[in-house]
C-alpha cells in the first residue's frame, strides 16, 4: 500500500492510503474528541467534534470522514476549533433533558467528560426542555429519548454488528429520535434480539439496562471493536 | 463591634429553588471554615441569623435554580446588592433537579401535588420554567456538581479571599 506523507500540527507523519484522517492523528498520539465515532462502526460525521482544519479548504473538516490525502497540512486543536467544539457541547446539553445528577451513567458519560474537558462549567444557550417520553417497554432495557445525542451509534451496532437492524433515526433535525422498528413499543419489536450491543455503545444514558440507579451503569464501549476484532480473527 | 470597618470580605450566601445540598457542601469543607471564619464576615445566609439582604456585599454564593417568583426577587436583589456573584452548584448553572418539572404543565404538577387544598396564595408563584441563574442575572463564576465537592468550594474561596482569580482545573468542572 502506497504510504503519504502529511503535516499534522507542523510535524510531518506518514500514513497508510486509505486512512482517514482521525486514524493518522490518533495515530499519532493526539487525542482528538469524538462523540458518534465508535472504533468499528462505519464512521457518520454527525457530531463534528473530531473536526479539523485543512490547509487549503474553507470549512473545517469532520477528521473522521476525511480520507488522508499526499501533503495534506492540518491543525487539529485551533483556537477555532475550541470554540466550535464547546459551543456544540453547549448546544447538546441545551437540546434535550441532560440532568447528570440523576442519571445512571453519571461520572462515566461521554457527554460530561467532554463539557468538563471543554472547561464548561455553563451553558449560554436556553434550555429547549422539550418532553421526551421514557421507553420502558422493554423487559430488560430503557430508553431516555432526553439523554439522546442523536450519535446513533446504537443504530449502527445493531445493524452492522447485530444485524438485526431493529434501531434507526426518525424525524428530523433536533426533534429526530431514534425509532424502534416501525415506531413501536420497544417491547413490542419482533426484530430486537436483546444483545445488549445498543446500551453498551451508547455514550450517554440514552439507553440502558433497568434497575439501575444514578451513576450504576456498567459500561464498556470497547465491546463493539472487541466483537467485530475477534470475529474478523476467527472468519478467516 | 457594629459599624467597624474592616478588611473582611462581606460574603453572603443564598438558597433558592434547591435542596440545601450545596450549603452541606459549604460545612463539609472542615477545618477550613476556621480560615473562612478569619477571612469574612458571613452577612446573609440560611446559615447565619441575618433576615434580610444587606447593601455593599463582595460576595455572594447561591444554590438553586430560579423556580419561583420569590427566588426572582431574591436573585435580583442579590445582584444589585454584590459586587461578586458566584452560582453555586447544578441547580444554580443548569436547574438541574428542580427543571425536571420544565417539560410538563406547571398546573397540571400544581394540581397533581397539592390537589383540591391548592391555596396559591400560601406560597410563592412557580415560574413557567425553572431557570439557569445566569439567564436572570449577571454571574461572574460558577462551581458546578452536584452537590459540588467541598475541594471545589474551598478553590474557589481560596483563591477569591487571595484576591486571586479563581480558575476550577478540568476534572473539578463535570456536573452532576
Amino acid at each position: 500500500m502506497p504510504a503519504l506523507t502529511l503535516t499534522i500540527d507542523g510535524r510531518l507523519v506518514s500514513s497508510r492510503a486509505g486512512e482517514t484522517l482521525l486514524q493518522v492523528i490518533r495515530g499519532n498520539g493526539i487525542d482528538l474528541p469524538t462523540l458518534c465515532y465508535l472504533e468499528g462502526l462505519s464512521p457518520r460525521g454527525g457530531c463534528r467534534l473530531c473536526m479539523v482544519e485543512v490547509a487549503g479548504r474553507e470549512k473545517p473538516q469532520a477528521a473522521c470522514v476525511t480520507p488522508a490525502e499526499e501533503g495534506m497540512v492540518v491543525t487539529t486543536g485551533s483556537e477555532r476549533l475550541q470554540r466550535y467544539r464547546r459551543q456544540i457541547v453547549e448546544l447538546l446539553l441545551a437540546e434535550r433533558n441532560h440532568t447528570c445528577s440523576v442519571c445512571v451513567v453519571n461520572g462515566q458519560c461521554e457527554l460530561q467528560s467532554l463539557a468538563a474537558r471543554f472547561g464548561i462549567d455553563h451553558v449560554r444557550y436556553a434550555y429547549l426542555s422539550p418532553r421526551l417520553p421514557l421507553d420502558a417497554s422493554h423487559q430488560r432495557f430503557g430508553m431516555d429519548p432526553g439523554r439522546c445525542v442523536l450519535c446513533a451509534r446504537c443504530v449502527r451496532t445493531c445493524d452492522e454488528v447485530e444485524g438485526a437492524h431493529t434501531l434507526d433515526l426518525r424525524g428530523r433535525g433536533v426533534r429526530s429520535c431514534i425509532s424502534i422498528d416501525l415506531n413501536e413499543p420497544w417491547g413490542r419489536s419482533e426484530t430486537c434480539t436483546t444483545c445488549g450491543k445498543c446500551v453498551q455503545s451508547c455514550p450517554t444514558g440514552a439507553l440502558f439496562e433497568k434497575w439501575t440507579a444514578r451513576g450504576e451503569k456498567v459500561r464498556a464501549p470497547e465491546l463493539i471493536p472487541r466483537i467485530l476484532a475477534w470475529r474478523e480473527t476467527h472468519e478467516r | 463591634m457594629k459599624g467597624e470597618r474592616t478588611n473582611r470580605l462581606r460574603v453572603a450566601t443564598l438558597w433558592l429553588s434547591g435542596c440545601s445540598g450545596c450549603h452541606m457542601s459549604l460545612l463539609d469543607t472542615d477545618e477550613f471554615l476556621l480560615k473562612l471564619a478569619e477571612a469574612i464576615d458571613l452577612v446573609h445566609s440560611p446559615l447565619a441569623d441575618a433576615p434580610k439582604f444587606p447593601s455593599g456585599v463582595d460576595l455572594v454564593l447561591i444554590e438553586g435554580g430560579v423556580g419561583t417568583e420569590h427566588d426572582l426577587e431574591r436573585a435580583l436583589l442579590a445582584r444589585s446588592r454584590s459586587r461578586q456573584v458566584v452560582s453555586l452548584g447544578d441547580c444554580a448553572i443548569t436547574g438541574n433537579v428542580p427543571a425536571l418539572r420544565n417539560p410538563l404543565d406547571r398546573e397540571a404538577i400544581i394540581r397533581e401535588v397539592y390537589g383540591v387544598a391548592w391555596q396559591p396564595e400560601r406560597l410563592p408563584a412557580l415560574l413557567p420554567a425553572v431557570l439557569p441563574l445566569h439567564r436572570v442575572i449577571a454571574v461572574d463564576l460558577f462551581i458546578p456538581g452536584c452537590p459540588p465537592e467541598p475541594e471545589r468550594i474551598r478553590t474557589v474561596l481560596t483563591a477569591i479571599i487571595r484576591g486571586e482569580a479563581p480558575q476550577l482545573p478540568q476534572e473539578m468542572l463535570s456536573f452532576g
